[in-house]
């Protein structure tokens, strides 16, 4: 084989790079071109050629069938007049807020409590992170026996003598979407939890120790030591919970399928009713760019205010 | 009065906690519990109730009524989508990490960038895409699209990893003849092991409990994996409890396998997923 002296002088060359001349490097680089470029097309594929052609569906009328009429912004201001549309847009920022503030507030809790090694500690973690293996399907059928009428909340309200307070939970545009966020909670809150441990693991023991013998309180050395040795772990989590939050899709689907009368609606499922479900495959898609300028919208504010408070800092 | 209180602490810590603990828990229990109760029993006393007795009943129904094939289904489609995944994502994140490809941070983050994207914005042209393919309402089709938008998150963390593994390592390989392909093959897939196991099980569970591009790209309810098929089960079996509950606790045994086999991984795999 050719192979043996080409590969010593390459070594010889010490810099790790492949040569490239040589009937053996041009082999090689077709590889190598072939190990990078194969999965890469196959994802842009099926996702930005896909996120395009939504954009560009989103100014059409189509129903997927016929040929796509294209109506410029039309299905934008559509959006203005749409009462569902409007329901769903406040459903998904009052999800944002309160499924996205709460679990960081529980898992940072959790964290907090469970970051010292202790007696049973694993156990505790294991506990709280368990949900988070199970679907939001499953977790939408235990959570639904809770709520049945004759199911657990009802029943200890009964108990309590509070039976006026009981009602069909799932059922009452009142209360659907404040139930199906109980359930959300209930498994996104292990998984902040876990996200924040690590980010304590980050912070030095020795700097607690020494704003405690200088006389800080609890609360103070969490303020000036462990926030701010969070802070690159908190923009993860903040990333990871708005796109989770506005992707939310399967617990409302699984539970009430936005209703009743589109009291749980959130863009995502209105999305899914509208453009994959019924044939407004336009004004769908439309939907659908507007979760996803609503993502990128509440990130970069993130962003642009916690450099803000950097250079502040 | 300083030593009782300090004595008096992790009483106070385990007793909030295991309350705590116990209520996160307690769903759990009335999915089990009710799993395994009789029909009768359920419609003469209710949901929030204590069992008259327990049988192993309920499971053989839902097993029967297509929950076995569900599971199958799901199997069938999970297994080669996490073998895709981590083919490719490996592939990829080798090239890029080992050799100086020309604009190889673009690539990354573009890679990147195309897992983030809201699958809201994807669904409406995949489908359109499945069709024309006629690969819509079948596994390949599922088995394809599934691999394809996930694997940018993959890439991204095994090309952290493997430029880790120090150059020395790699480069002894070259002196003695080995290929790049030789080289990914025998020493750089062997040293990733920790990280593609964390991958491997993020990317079953993930995989196994999607709801949302099966209720997209599957219409036939034979093909229907198991996420999706206990959620039409439940209209099926509208008042019989257990039944459902059986599902549910039989759809959540593969996922809760995983992640008890795998649970280190498992975990380290959250962690490296979010330094993303």
């Amino acid at each position: 084989m050719t192979a043996l002296p080409e590969a010593v002088s390459r070594g010889s060359r010490g810099t790790g790079a492949p040569s490239r001349g040589g009937r053996r490097g041009s082999r090689e680089a077709a590889v190598l071109l072939a190990f990078v470029l194969v999965p890469f097309a196959v994802e842009m594929f099926w996702t930005f050629w896909p996120a395009l052609n939504s954009v560009y569906i989103s100014l059409t009328r189509w129903d997927g069938i016929s040929p796509p009429v294209f109506v410029g912004l039309g299905n934008y201001t559509r959006m203005w007049s749409d009462e569902t549309f409007r329901t769903a847009l406040r459903n998904t920022v009052v999800w944002l807020v309160l499924f996205g503030g709460l679990s960081v507030l529980g898992g940072l809790g959790l964290a907090l409590l469970l970051d010292r090694p202790r007696r049973g500690i694993g156990i505790y973690r294991a506990v709280f992170f368990l949900p988070v293996v199970f679907s939001m399907v499953v977790s939408a059928l235990v959570w639904r026996m809770i709520y049945q009428p004759d199911g657990v909340v009802n029943g200890l309200l009964t108990a309590v003598g509070l039976k006026d307070q009981a009602r069909i939970w799932l059922g009452d545009p009142d209360t659907a979407l404040y139930a199906l966020i109980v359930p959300a909670l209930w498994r996104q809150v292990g998984y902040i939890m876990v996200l924040f441990l690590a980010g304590l693991k980050t912070v030095d023991p020795l700097l607690h120790e020494a704003a405690k013998t200088d006389g800080a309180g609890a609360l103070a050395r969490f303020r000036h030591i462990t926030l701010p040795q969070l802070r690159p772990v908190s923009t993860v989590v903040l990333a990871v919970t708005v796109i989770d939050a506005l992707r939310s899709f399967d617990i409302v689907w699984a539970l009430t399928k936005g209703g009743p009368y589109h009291s749980s609606e959130l863009l995502s499922t209105y999305q899914f009713s509208t453009g994959v479900l019924g044939s407004q495959l336009g004004y769908g898609s439309a939907l659908a760019v507007v979760i996803f300028l609503l993502t990128v919208a509440t990130i970069v504010v993130y962003l642009v205010r916690s450099l803000r408070d950097e250079e502040a800092a | 009065m300083r030593t009782a209180n300090a004595r008096l602490r992790p009483w106070l810590f385990h007793g909030g906690m295991g309350l705590l603990a116990a209520l996160w828990l307690l769903p759990l229990a009335l999915v089990l519990v009710t799993s395994l109760r009789t029909f009768d029993d359920l419609a003469a006393k209710g949901l929030a109730s204590l069992p008259a007795g327990l049988t192993l009943e309920p499971y053989g129904q839902a097993l029967a009524n297509g929950e076995l094939r569900a599971v199958g289904n799901s199997l069938l489609i999970t297994v080669p989508v996490v073998v895709a995944t981590l083919v490719l994502a490996s592939m990829a994140a080798y090239g890029l990490a080992r050799y100086r490809i020309p604009f190889r941070r673009t690539l990354l983050l573009l890679m990147l960038a195309g897992n983030l994207l809201p699958a809201q914005l994807l669904l409406i042209p995949v489908l359109k895409l499945t069709e024309r393919f006629g690969v819509f309402d079948s596994r390949i089709g599922m088995i394809v699209v599934l691999t394809a938008v996930g694997l940018g998150f993959y890439t991204f963390v095994l090309h952290g990893f493997m430029r880790g593994i120090p150059q020395e390592v790699t480069q002894a390989a070259r002196i003695d003849g080995a290929s790049a392909a030789g080289v990914y093959l025998r020493i750089v897939l062997p040293l990733t092991k920790p990280a593609m196991a964390a991958l491997g099980s993020l990317a079953f569970t993930w995989t196994f409990n999607d709801l949302l591009w099966a209720i997209t790209l599957l219409r036939d309810e034979t093909k229907l994996p198991v996420t999706p098929a206990i959620l039409g089960m439940q209209g099926q079996y509208f008042s019989s409890w257990n039944v459902i509950a059986a599902a549910t606790v039989v759809a959540a045994v593969p996922t809760v396998v995983v992640f008890l086999r795998f649970q280190r991984y498992f975990i380290s795999g959250l962690l490296i997923g979010s330094s993303r």
